[in-house]
């Protein structure tokens, strides 16, 4: 029998099944697809106004254009409002967006949609529409948004289908409430020392390099096809049917490859609008958004600030943590609920040791920008930046090493973590990862600071992080395994890849459980109408929970597989062995493989050779990770240079070492762009300044330094085979590190990313 | 207007106007591997050859590259072979979209330079963006292939 490895199971750092095809360039995205005969291009006129209502609207002269098949306004849509975020229904974001309304609420919301032969005759139907807007007063400081008498939804029709999330639309909230165990004030009141400050984090853009796209035609069978670049062909297919008013049977949605997702592709951004196009003119549509499109009015990460309330002794025990996240929905709710709750729940926990109480209050309001939604994280990165940096901040205050205070205070395997729904540490090996991590980055070394023969200072900073491993008794996932002819299997999976590799890894699970070559297993995904269901890739959810189905549907498989053997060989099946893919009889005289079973299945057999599996776990078992990085600050210009940057993941066992290094990597260096690159500015008409790449500045090869990622696994029970996730905590550890680190050259603690040259430079810092 | 050029090594004639971008023209020809990343010169998505130079498709006019020849991965597929599975042993294609624009540039690179150091790649490259990677595996990847190439082993 083959070794896991060699067969590229478990443990093997195999290729992605579709590398090949991806680094020779082959057209396997939406845009390179074939487009339907007569497939119509479909562009958006949008809002120039940050809150404005449309006076009158003329589409007459757009209308008569040639080439131009059709112009839409808020009078053509149906009026039952919905949300575009990818939950699992029924969703905690309020149904609060029409396809277009008559109220428009952010530079770039959409103001009429135009079906056109081809690009240009849809761009000079935009600008033959002509529209005379109402500007309203608007909402552009999130701090100023509760209770402002400007509302961004006014409107009566505006509902949650989950009102526990707290949202009054006459105060701007979409959402608000208070949880805790034990008596923070009293814990507080009795602490030698009290951290307190506000933290805050931009809405900075997830720049998936493929930007929102959609095609839609009518199939054979009259019925909606929707193609499209989503991590969420499920909840997308649900969303398109609330928003026509169209059963949802008459939907089928599939995913391409995708060019990035990083939960951009967790918000319906661009699909209902072809679909809306499709349903009327019963002609195929596509609309691809450009980057500009993708940057104004896309679904970026919420933007927070955090005020942290940190209470410790003398002797670095962390006895108390009260947070209040404030968090900036923009003009729509998506995700807007579940984003704040981990600022708090995947903060707190990683000092479950020695926390006596904590509280967590939050409100998300409603602003006149643009939608935020899912960003990889997912609030757990303000809030990890806000707890951890104030954390840096008791060990400097205290003359305490960062790493000895994290020592004492992290949570440890076995211990219940109230902060984190009460949900026990089952693997944890954080202890493992500060050590290592220490050990490895030479922690003693570079910690202290130094002031190099050119006046630039070399420092040192550390983070501690958490994420969940899916949505706790809310995600499933599933996986359908058909045994083919040759002996090899297909395995039918609704979760999407959309770079991640998942589907390789997932292939990996099953060549372990078959005993098979990672060759002879063939993924398909993810097709409405063909995978079985999943709630789709998001939230650090597709190893864990959809891995385990993969497992167990496997085990149920080869127990189909087992009954035709024993016809086959004449054998009672519970004596049977299975080994190497193939069935022995206990005496091993006799055997039949795969192969064979499966061309006898096709023979007077009535045992289906496939099987499907659902799985979802009460539980969402966190992985764990700690970062450390050197920075080189340049007093003068205020630059600061990442030189090392080494992590230490334990993310339970790793599937595939490559890929689950490449996230890390890929992770961390898109929180160094958010620490000390990428920046939102709205100006006072609304407007968003980085519309395009050329401000919003994403990192480069050479501004990353030198990356060193490592593991120190534990062993997740609930996990196929010992697995957790790693998606999204890779992204949580740079912020508060790279700030500790430049607290450290500067004496200065920066509170608001992102730590850009000018404010360090200039000392925009605070002081301790 | 009329331009006639070759691509991959063919000779194509075309109809073109004078604010098409030889990007848009090349995808519409076929050359799929050709990707929009930001559509103003910034991330190296688009990177073909205009007469075996490295140019940014998105920025060129096409009318501009009349009587030129232009190459793009689907003509270099050899080329890159020799290569890129260094850099998916890495996993470092990732989603992939941007795999095609630093393909072409890592072959621009290699055979200018057929033994560049790290800082000599990360420098030739750091016009191509990755959102994925980390950049780090590709550079592993690279680095694979011309230690295996020293080594004989290919």
């Amino acid at each position: 029998m083959k070794n896991p490895i060699e067969r590229g199971g478990v443990g093997a750092s195999v290729r992605k099944k579709d590398s090949m095809q991806l680094l020779t360039g082959k057209p396997v995205y939406l845009d390179d697809l074939p487009e339907p005969a007569g497939c119509l291009t479909v562009k958006l006129l949008r809002s120039p106004h940050a809150n404005a209502l449309i006076r009158e609207i003329d589409v007459t002269a757009a209308i008569s254009l040639p080439g131009v098949a059709a112009v839409y306004t808020y009078l053509d849509v149906p009026s039952e409002r919905y949300t575009e975020a990818g939950q699992t229904y029924p969703e905690t974001s309020p149904h609060d967006r029409l396809i277009l309304d008559r109220h428009l609420r952010h530079v770039g919301d959409p103001v009429a949609i135009v079906a056109a032969e081809n690009e240009e005759a849809a761009e000079k139907a935009l600008a033959a529409i002509r529209v005379t807007y109402d500007p309203l007063p608007a909402v552009l400081d999130f701090r100023t948004a509760k209770d402002n008498p400007a509302l961004v939804h006014p409107e009566e029709d505006w509902h949650s289908l989950c009102p526990f999330t707290g949202g009054d639309p006459k105060r701007n909230l979409c959402a608000s409430g208070e949880e805790g165990e034990g008596d923070v004030d009293a814990v507080l009141a009795s602490c030698d020392l009290v951290i307190e400050h506000p933290y805050h984090v931009k809405a900075v853009n997830q720049v998936p390099f493929e930007t929102f796209r959609t095609m839609t035609e009518l199939d054979a069978y009259g019925r909606l096809r929707v193609v499209s670049s989503t991590q969420i062909v499920f909840h997308v297919r649900r969303i398109i049917a609330h928003a026509l008013g169209i059963p949802k049977s008459a939907v089928r949605v599939e995913k391409p490859r995708i060019g990035g997702g990083f939960g951009a592709k967790q918000t319906a951004v661009s699909e209902v609008y072809p679909a809306f196009v499709t349903w009327k003119t019963g002609r195929p549509a596509k609309l691809v958004y450009t980057r500009k499109e993708s940057l104004e009015a896309g679904s970026p990460r919420h933007e927070m600030e955090i005020t942290v309330c940190l209470g410790a002794m003398n002797d670095g025990t962390i006895r108390a943590i009260d947070l209040y996240s404030l968090s900036n929905t923009g003009a729509y709710g998506e995700h807007g609920w579940a984003t704040v709750g981990l600022t708090a729940h995947k903060s707190i926990p990683l000092y479950t040791s020695s926390v006596e109480a904590f509280r967590f209050t939050y409100d998300v309001v409603y602003t006149n920008v643009q939608s935020s939604g899912a960003y990889r994280g997912f609030g757990a990165t303000q809030g990890i930046f806000a707890v951890e940096s104030a954390v840096n901040e008791l060990a400097s205050r205290l003359g305490m090493d960062p790493l000895e205070i994290r020592l004492k205070n992290c949570v440890k395997e076995g211990q219940t973590m109230p902060a984190y729904y009460n949900e026990p540490a089952s693997s944890c090996n954080l202890t493992g990862c500060l050590t290592e991590c220490a050990e490895k980055f030479g922690w003693k070394e570079k910690y202290p600071v130094r002031v190099m023969p050119d006046g630039k200072i070399r420092s040192a900073g550390m983070a501690m992080a958490m994420q969940g491993s899916g949505i706790s008794g809310i995600d499933v996932g599933s996986a359908t395994v058909k045994l083919e002819d040759d002996g090899g299997y297909t395995l039918l999976i609704g979760a999407a890849d959309m770079g991640t590799g998942c589907d390789t890894i997932l292939a990996q699970m099953l060549a372990d459980a078959m005993e098979c070559p990672l060759e002879k297993i063939a993924v398909r995904g993810a097709d409405t109408d063909l995978s079985p269901y999943d709630s789709g890739s998001y939230a650090s959810s597709t190893t864990f929970v959809t891995g385990k189905a993969v497992v167990l549907a496997a085990d149920e498989l080869k127990g189909k597989m087992r009954k035709i053997a024993a016809k086959l060989l004449k054998a009672d099946e519970e004596t049977l062995l299975f080994e190497d893919n193939t069935f022995f009889t206990a005496d091993r005289t006799a055997s039949v493989t795969a192969a064979a079973l499966a061309n006898a299945s096709m023979d007077g057999n009535d045992v289906p050779v496939e099987a499907t599996a659902t799985n979802s776990h009460p539980f969402s078992p966190p992985p764990f990770m700690v970062g450390m990085v050197e920075t080189e600050t340049d007093p003068g210009t205020g630059s600061v240079k990442i030189l090392d940057y080494q992590a230490v993941v334990d993310c339970g066992t790793v599937i595939n070492p490559a890929l689950a290094r490449v996230q890390a990597e890929g992770g961390i260096v898109q929180g160094i762009g958010m620490t000390l690159f990428e920046d939102i500015h709205y100006g006072k008409d609304g407007k968003l300044a980085e519309n395009s790449l050329m401000q919003y500045k994403i990192p480069t090869r050479l501004d990353i330094g030198r990356l060193h990622v490592d593991f120190a696994p534990s062993y997740e029970e609930a996990g196929p085979y010992g697995a957790k996730s790693i998606g999204e905590i890779v992204i949580n550890t740079p912020a508060p590190a790279i700030a500790h680190a430049v607290y450290r050259a500067t004496g200065q603690w920066f509170r608001t990313l992102p730590i850009t040259p000018d404010k360090v430079a200039l000392g925009m810092g605070e002081d301790e | 207007m009329e331009i006639t050029f070759t691509l991959n090594g063919k000779p194509v004639s075309v109809s073109v106007s004078p604010d098409t971008p030889l990007l848009d023209l090349l995808r519409s020809l076929g050359m799929k591997s050709v990707k929009c990343g930001c559509e103003n010169t910034v991330c190296g998505l688009c990177t073909v050859f205009l007469d075996e130079k490295p140019v940014l498709s998105c920025s060129v006019p096409a009318a501009r590259v009349s009587g030129k020849s232009v190459t793009t991965l689907e003509g270099l597929t050899e080329e890159a072979e020799a290569f890129i599975g260094f850099i998916a042993d890495q996993g470092a294609d990732q989603c992939g979209f941007c795999n095609p624009g630093y393909v072409m540039n890592t072959i621009a690179l290699l055979r200018e330079n057929p033994d560049p150091t790290d800082d000599e790649i990360r420098a030739c490259l750091a016009g191509n963006l990755c959102r994925c990677s980390g950049y780090e595996g590709q550079l592993r990847g690279i680095r694979a292939f011309l230690d295996a190439k020293k080594e004989g082993k290919r």
